[in-house]
């Protein structure tokens, strides 16, 4: 699979592949968020930060939200769950916010109805 | 970056998602192949039929049940369970008199292992304050009526412990093989909303 391609999100549901996980529920509602969550387990797998320092982050981006938010009906736990890694990027000085920012400025560039973008691989 | 200090343009999460990787991927710091191979893990492989085969073996397996209730993680590594949210797992046994259930209240930490991800209302800010509040009246909300005698401890998962529940085992399985007890034992069972019904004739 090359970079910015998605992982395909059509399962077999009922079929003898039906993941496990399931007792008919899916465990990520966005390709964005198994993304989210995939980058921070891999980064937390080379030692890029321990657990627990994710876990204050992510503890503190809900408390965030519950403070801001009066109505929980559009509590988005994936959403804390990347604001909580992008804290820890911006804290260990890896990805602060103003790449981040612009590198949104490049994606968002792209022209209209681009089917999956590659992003080029760094000169090695 | 706190919602009240964000830029009206603030781009949704796909974006930031999609950008933080990119970026990520450019300096080497993670592989997407590795990112692929953790998400199709855990979204596929890991799942609630791991923690079904550990309480299956415990019911069938008094010995394994001691070590079980001894050392969470050590007999659930037994049977190749182990990874990350895994390393230090607290086994909570049901019994007529006690009923255990888990939430955690501050960031909805799950034992991926054995359960794999949290369902959406394990995550739900409801769930986390009500199950701590009023968890008589939420269980039954669920479709799990508990008697007046029935003690319910509720248990926090905020640390790095990760609760488990064992159920009981229903009437009507004492000639069943270990395999097909597996098939009994569902997600809700192993957080505690739930007991494992006894299978249909």
């Amino acid at each position: 699979m090359t970079v910015g391609e998605r992982v395909p999100v059509e399962l077999d549901i009922d079929g003898p592949s039906a993941p496990p996980r399931a007792n008919g529920e899916l465990v990520f509602s966005e390709p964005w968020e198994s993304r989210v969550f995939g980058v921070t387990v891999a980064l937390y797998e080379r030692g890029a930060f321990p657990w627990d320092e994710f876990r204050d982050e992510l503890v503190a981006a809900i408390g965030r939200w519950e403070r801001e938010s009066p109505d929980s009906s559009d509590y988005r736990y994936y959403e804390c769950w990347l604001e909580a890694l992008q804290s820890l990027l911006a804290r260990h000085r890896i990805v602060g916010p103003d790449q981040l920012t612009d590198r949104v400025s490049v994606l968002r560039a792209r022209p209209a109805g681009h089917d999956h973008h590659h992003i080029d691989e760094p000169e090695s | 970056m706190t919602a009240d200090r964000r830029p009206n343009d603030y781009p949704d999460a796909a974006l930031r998602a999609e950008a933080l990787e990119s970026l990520l991927v450019e300096r080497g710091l993670i592989d997407p192949k590795v990112v692929d191979g953790l998400i199709s893990r855990y979204a596929t492989d890991v799942g609630p039929m791991n923690g079904a085969k550990v309480v299956a073996r415990a019911w069938s397996d008094p010995e394994y049940k001691a070590r079980l209730l001894a050392d969470g993680t050590s007999a659930i590594g037994e049977l190749g369970f182990s990874g990350p949210q895994g390393e230090h797992i607290v086994v909570l046994e049901n019994t007529p008199d006690v009923h255990h259930v888990v939430v955690c209240t501050l960031c909805s930490c799950y034992p991926w292992p054995v359960l794999g991800l949290p369902p959406d209302w394990y995550k739900d800010p409801a769930y986390r304050a009500r199950m701590v509040r009023e968890p008589r009246t939420l269980l039954a909300e669920m479709g799990l009526a508990l008697d007046d005698d029935v003690q319910i401890k509720v248990w926090d998962s905020s640390s790095e412990v990760r609760y488990f529940v064992l159920p009981e085992r229903p009437e009507g399985t004492d000639d069943m093989p270990e395999d097909e007890l597996a098939t009994l034992v569902t997600r809700d069972a192993m957080v505690g909303v739930g007991r494992v019904a006894e299978p249909v004739e």
